[in-house]
């Protein structure tokens, strides 16, 4: 095996997507970005500080607000062996580029036989606090799950962040890269050279034996709390992160349902026909007939995402009600176990404005 | 002698435009035959009428040019140089087609003859001709893209999208307007208020013409003037309005109600560049054209249904 540098420092999240976006752009000339708002100061949060000035504002271009055509662009230079990174500053902005993703991009390989490729990443952030609301919290990931032809990956650590983004931008394939807004900030070990983070590969977080829980995007944070929480009551949870959204790692969800016997999914997400409902139905058709499973899926409340902290307190399944769920779900009734409180600080040290 | 040379080569060009103009009515007016024996079963959007803008815009590319187009464009992949055989074997769903029979009649591709694809979603082609265009802009590549569409995509607002990004950005690319003045039964009067294309694009700062003959030999003219201020003087993008007619329905092989009214009227391209050609080039044209289109029927027809595991086939690439 050829020597690498495996030292690894801690970075946040946002450091990471940029660390993985400059090693790309260094190693291939056709990558490039491109976006509203990319060469700002603000740079994306971060995610594409600096990059402007080390690579040009051809490699970094900050275009028009006209959504649908940026994704043709992408796509059309995709076609031209390019390999675009497109940036949405909020998830909610990608519904004006439908048909652009779902109508010509996703289809095009198929749709040709074979004689066009798309490699176009289009990261994603999804919202969230400080009066986010209905038009800037939006988390889509289940849409592009329904479609053939697109790759959803949802990387939740900064090493996932960056392998992830590494395997999106190699892939041949149009690839919806979804990032969280709380996840931006969180810190962790992150290796300084390039490394790939593979499609439909799941991810145990936390080992476990006495129930699964699989979270997805930012629920998985929270996931982990209600997991510690649970532990106090000497109950252990399995946390998957399936990472890779489309293509699916069943399989490692599978294996830990039938040792454990019990499973909740928590989405970042709404749950009527949503990834929680897609995996939860690939459990049971693969688990069948086997021995009892309990089942639960969490996520966004059914309805608008509202403005007022009361009510958006309530809209997000938060740690104590998830670690609460998972119990009572052990033990097959309602209870009145009460989890410990875990602080959620990057939600509550959030002050905006986005 | 400069004098005879030019009109040599002019002589030449007017044979070559004949040649692709009566090729192409020829090929499509034979689907329309082969259309109601049900061997095509898919929609197919004959070009039957307006040719004449794929094939004077396209003699003015090179193969390495690239062009994208729409659903109705068999004229634009023929006069660009696809392939007839795997166009024909398409369209029978055969696995011998351009796309393996996935595609059909609207969406053909020929990435070795710079054709890029065709789409069955209005104006959906337009900014991939622009992303396209900056690939050829940043990696200062010496060819051009070109972007068909009809009147009916002028209303999409990712056309807008477009041109305000190729005009902002200097592409160097062409948008060609083959305004038949129809999307389907619709007039353009009853969805346009401003029914000038050309002056409307014209806002987004880029040159722009409308072009009223429905002649090759003018649209060629025009094209490989824009095309060399592209290369030569590195000017971009341009737009071309091409006022044309379409003699069929929208979709499907039947003459457009009001043809009678509409033949009376116009002046069809193949008929004025019929009389400007010889009739002994006329004769081998006919001849080749006809051995060329019996043996891609015959390559269509025997060739083989794609295999059922490639349904699961080219997904993901």
């Amino acid at each position: 095996m050829p020597k690498s540098n495996i030292s690894t420092r801690s970075i946040s999240y946002a450091e990471a997507i940029n660390e993985a976006t400059r090693q790309l752009m260094s190693q291939d000339e056709s990558v490039f970005v491109l976006g509203i708002g990319v060469d700002d100061p603000r740079g994306i949060y971060g995610t594409t500080s600096n990059l402007s000035s080390e690579f040009g504002q051809d490699r970094v271009v900050n275009m028009p607000l006209a959504e649908d055509a940026i994704t043709g662009i992408a796509s059309g230079s995709s076609m031209a062996g390019m390999r675009p990174i497109m940036v949405h500053e909020r998830m909610d902005f990608m519904l004006l580029a439908m048909n652009q993703l779902i109508n010509v991009a996703a289809k095009s390989h198929y749709m040709y036989g074979g004689a066009i490729k798309i490699p176009m990443v289009i990261r994603s952030i999804i919202g969230r606090s400080w009066g986010q609301g209905a038009q800037h919290s939006q988390a889509l990931h289940s849409f592009f799950m329904h479609v053939p032809g697109l790759k959803v990956i949802a990387p939740t650590t900064p090493y996932d962040a960056k392998g992830a983004l590494v395997s999106s931008v190699k892939d041949n394939n149009p690839v919806i890269f979804v990032e969280h807004r709380m996840l931006h900030n969180y810190k962790g070990q992150v290796p300084k050279d390039m490394y790939s983070v593979p499609f439909g590969k799941a991810r145990i977080l936390r080992a476990g034996h006495d129930i699964t829980i699989v979270g997805i995007s930012h629920a998985m944070v929270e996931c982990i709390r209600a997991a510690k929480s649970l532990a106090t009551s000497s109950i252990s949870a399995e946390v998957i992160d399936p990472i890779s959204l489309s293509p699916l790692d069943v399989q490692t969800i599978c294996e830990s349902v039938e040792k454990t016997g019990n499973l909740l999914i928590v989405d970042n997400g709404w749950t009527t026909c949503g990834a929680s409902a897609e995996i939860m139905s690939l459990v049971i058709e693969n688990v069948q007939g086997q021995d009892k499973v309990n089942m639960k899926r969490m996520g966004f409340e059914f309805v608008t995402s509202p403005t007022t902290k009361i009510l958006e307190d309530l809209y997000y399944p938060d740690s104590r009600r998830i670690a609460k769920a998972a119990y009572d779900l052990l033990m097959g009734k309602e209870t009145d176990w009460e989890p410990d409180v875990q602080e959620s600080p990057e939600i509550d040290e959030f002050k905006g404005p986005f | 002698m400069k004098n005879e040379n030019r009109k040599s080569n002019k002589t030449k060009l007017i044979n070559n435009l004949y040649k692709s103009l009566y090729r192409i009515r020829t090929i499509e007016e034979k689907i329309a035959l082969i259309y109601p024996t049900d061997q095509i079963k898919s929609p197919v959007h004959l070009s039957i009428g307006q040719e004449a803008v794929t094939v004077g815009a396209c003699a003015a590319l090179l193969e390495a040019d690239v062009v994208f187009g729409t659903y109705r464009g068999h004229s634009l992949y023929l006069a660009k140089g696809g392939d007839l055989n795997g166009m024909m074997a398409e369209l029978y769903g055969k696995s011998t087609g351009v796309a393996g029979g996935k595609g059909g009649s609207m969406h053909l591709v020929d990435t070795n003859r710079g054709i890029m694809g065709m789409s069955a979603v209005v104006a959906t082609t337009i900014p991939q001709a622009a992303g396209y265009a900056y690939a050829f802009k940043v990696r200062k590549q010496n060819n051009i893209v070109v972007s068909f569409f009809g009147d009916g995509a002028t209303e999409e607002g990712v056309f807008h999208e477009t041109l305000n990004f190729a005009a902002l950005k200097k592409l160097p690319m062409i948008f060609v307007c083959e305004n038949n003045q129809y999307a389907v039964l619709s007039h353009q009067s009853e969805r346009q208020s401003n029914t000038n294309i050309a002056e409307r694009a014209s806002v987004y700062g880029m040159h722009s013409e409308k072009i009223d003959q429905n002649d090759p030999y003018t649209i060629y003219e025009k094209v490989n003037w824009a095309r060399n201020q592209i290369i030569e003087k590195g000017r971009g993008p341009f737009f071309f309005e091409c006022m044309t007619e379409r003699y069929r329905e929208h979709v499907g092989p039947s003459e457009r109600d009001d043809v009678k009214t509409l033949s009376a009227e116009i002046v069809d391209p193949l008929q004025q560049l019929s009389k400007l050609v010889s009739s002994d080039f006329k004769q081998d044209v006919f001849k080749e054209v006809d051995l060329e289109l019996k043996q891609a029927i015959n390559f269509a027809e025997k060739s083989a249904f794609p295999a059922n595991d490639s349904l699961y086939k080219d997904v993901y690439a």
